[in-house]
């Protein structure tokens, strides 16, 4: 069973702050997923090679010259920028990182 | 006219017996009839779909028709971006987000003439087997709306079989689209990894996601999977192989052909009635001239801890771009003077619904430092294993065959609190992303739940890029399977 002190911990690297009924119920759920991953430790994994991808392709790159859908070249800065919670002339405002509270 | 297949209403298209238009109509009459039922959509575009059929019967009018699907109403699931149309994932954090581009597979359908008439309704960011964890709503099952449809395509295979739409396109990192297409009695393909570009579409797990068509028959699915799958520069992941004419070899003959059997798919855990249909299906695929063979797959078991290790990992990851600063809620419009550090674990804690935030954790945990060994490495190596188990498979038979869900649809609120009941459901179909290749869900049968018949499918695996055989299976499976054209009474 993973403890409080685990999930709050989680949680801080997932950076979702949640609330104290969260943190018991995702305690008691996680701990029962987790419990179905028990088997895996009966494999023997020694020699096994891990597969993060499937395809077989590496490295695929491109020419080295500007090509692109047109479509997506005539997006505006103004269409760009809609989806932007608070801006200021046309820049994305953001709270302070360096010397603000998180500064530690 | 809106329970046409699209290779039926294509022809009377050409032939000018109904105008695109017509066709759009009915469709957009039939949603606003079943949608209160149904709630398959999340949003209907009816002006835009109105627009786009005029288009076309002007075009055909000037013998300018550009594909077999021009002027076909479509809809998409709405994990798709489109251009100047609210994209959700049907998520609270995504809601209001307008995306500026087209996802690539949006441009393909839109380029070939297709009609979109609406972004149905899924589990948020694609995570679930019922569309329960939709932070809107919960989409109905045609056959039984007191029964989930399946997910997270559910909306798409709901709106596919009520009539809502012509076909619809659904995506597919564990079962997406197979799970609801045979829990709503339509035909799901989930194509090779890399064989559908995923650009424009919200990522869940980039190593496990693919793209699909959901159709009424095989061959619609056919006709739409050669539109939308091929190489594209905005995806590197993408194959560089040719898309064969889907639809023009469905008719082969299946005389010789091997079909595996995995008897580690045929275990305990099944419905009895369930594995009454797959068992019958199996004699039918039989009586085509096909040889059924007892194969293994000996990792089968590890299948859905790989897959729910793997895919929380991924997701974790992806769905770190949701910080409240660039796009999609924040509580910087509520308080500009809280630190950068509130402003991201508050925005997401606001944002995402239970399911998200539980696969965050999941893949956090595992990625975490002294767990990553433990869990996600070993998990990477396991899926060596279950692809291996697919290629060796594949150097003796031609196709095998398995059950989708290990029951019918099932009651809405029935798994939603236990997590681990709801990933039980896609035992069977998660095992197949991990290793890459493509599987179909062909209807298979039905079998009575309170009353009411609940379709269940069967699910075809080919060899990686074997799109054409199993879509010939199916075609051939289905002409014999009596589902074919069986629809729901809503």
């Amino acid at each position: 069973m993973l403890t409080k002190e685990e999930v709050l911990h989680v949680a801080k690297l997932a950076r979702l702050d949640l609330t104290e009924t969260e943190v018991e119920k995702f305690r008691t759920q996680l701990s029962g997923i987790l419990d179905l991953f028990k088997k895996i430790d009966d494999l023997k994994l020694e020699n096994v090679a891990e597969t993060s991808q499937v395809t077989g392709l590496s490295n695929v790159l491109r020419g080295d010259k500007v090509s692109c859908r047109e479509d997506l070249t005539c997006c505006t800065v103004e269409q760009l920028l809609k989806n932007v919670p608070i801006m200021e002339n046309s820049t994305i405002k953001v709270p302070k990182v360096i010397g603000g509270s998180n500064d530690a | 006219m809106h329970n046409l297949t699209i290779a039926e209403a294509s022809k009377k298209l050409e032939s000018g017996e109904i105008s695109s238009l017509e066709l759009t109509e009915a469709v957009l009459n039939r949603i606003e009839e079943l949608e209160p039922k149904i709630d398959a959509y999340l949003s209907v575009l009816k002006k835009e779909a109105v627009e786009a059929a005029k288009k076309s019967d002007q075009r055909r009018k000037s013998n300018k028709t550009l594909s077999k699907i021009d002027g076909i109403p479509l809809a998409l699931k709405d994990l798709l971006c489109t251009k100047g149309i609210e994209t959700t994932a049907a998520s609270n954090i995504l809601k209001g987000f307008v995306p500026c581009y087209d996802a690539t597979v949006v441009k393909k359908l839109k380029d070939a003439g297709a009609v979109i008439v609406g972004k149905t309704n899924l589990d948020a960011f694609a995570h679930g087997s019922s569309t329960e964890n939709s932070d809107f709503k919960t989409t109905k099952n045609p056959w039984d709306t007191t029964r989930v449809p399946g997910g997270s395509s559910g909306g798409s295979a709901a709106a596919v079989a009520a009539d809502e739409c012509l076909g619809a396109i659904g995506t597919d990192t564990g079962g997406s689209i197979r799970h609801p297409a045979s829990m709503c009695g339509v035909v799901g393909l989930k194509p090779t990894y890399g064989r559908v570009s995923r650009y424009g579409v919200i990522a869940m797990a980039s190593s496990l996601d693919v793209i699909g068509p959901i159709a009424k028959t095989t061959q619609d699915a056919a006709l739409i999977l050669e539109i939308i799958a091929g190489r594209d520069d905005l995806d590197a992941t993408t194959l560089d192989v040719p898309v064969p004419r889907y639809s023009e070899s469905l008719d082969n003959d299946l005389i010789g052909k091997k079909i595996g059997i995995p008897k580690e798919y045929f275990t305990s855990g099944m419905d009895k009635d369930v594995e009454v249909v797959i068992r019958e299906a199996i004699k039918k695929i039989k009586s085509l001239g096909c040889e059924i063979v007892e194969i293994s797959l000996p990792h089968t078991d590890f299948g859905l801890s790989v897959y729910y290790i793997l895919q929380p990992a991924e997701v974790s990851s992806n769905l770190s771009r949701y910080d409240g600063i660039r796009f999609g809620h924040s509580v910087l419009k509520k308080d500009q003077n809280l630190s950068l550090e509130d402003v991201y674990s508050k925005s997401r804690e606001e944002g995402f619904g239970d399911e998200a935030k539980r696969r965050i954790m999941l893949g956090t945990y595992v990625l975490s430092a002294g767990y990553y060994d433990a869990y996600y490495k070993k998990a990477m190596q396991i899926r060596t294993l279950v692809k291996e188990d697919f290629k060796k498979a594949f150097e003796n038979v031609d196709a095998i065959l398995t059950p989708v869900s290990p029951t019918p649809a099932f009651k809405i609120g029935e798994k939603s609190d236990d997590p681990v009941q709801m990933y039980l459901s896609d035992i069977y179909t998660v095992p197949i992303n991990p290793a890459g290749v493509p599987a179909i869900s062909t209807p298979a049968g039905t079998v009575l739940r309170d009353g009411k018949e609940l379709p269940v499918g069967i699910q075809i695996i080919g060899p990686q890029l074997g799109e054409e055989i199993i879509l010939n299976i199916s075609h051939q499976f289905e002409k014999i399977s009596g589902m074919k054209y069986k629809s729901p009474e809503i």
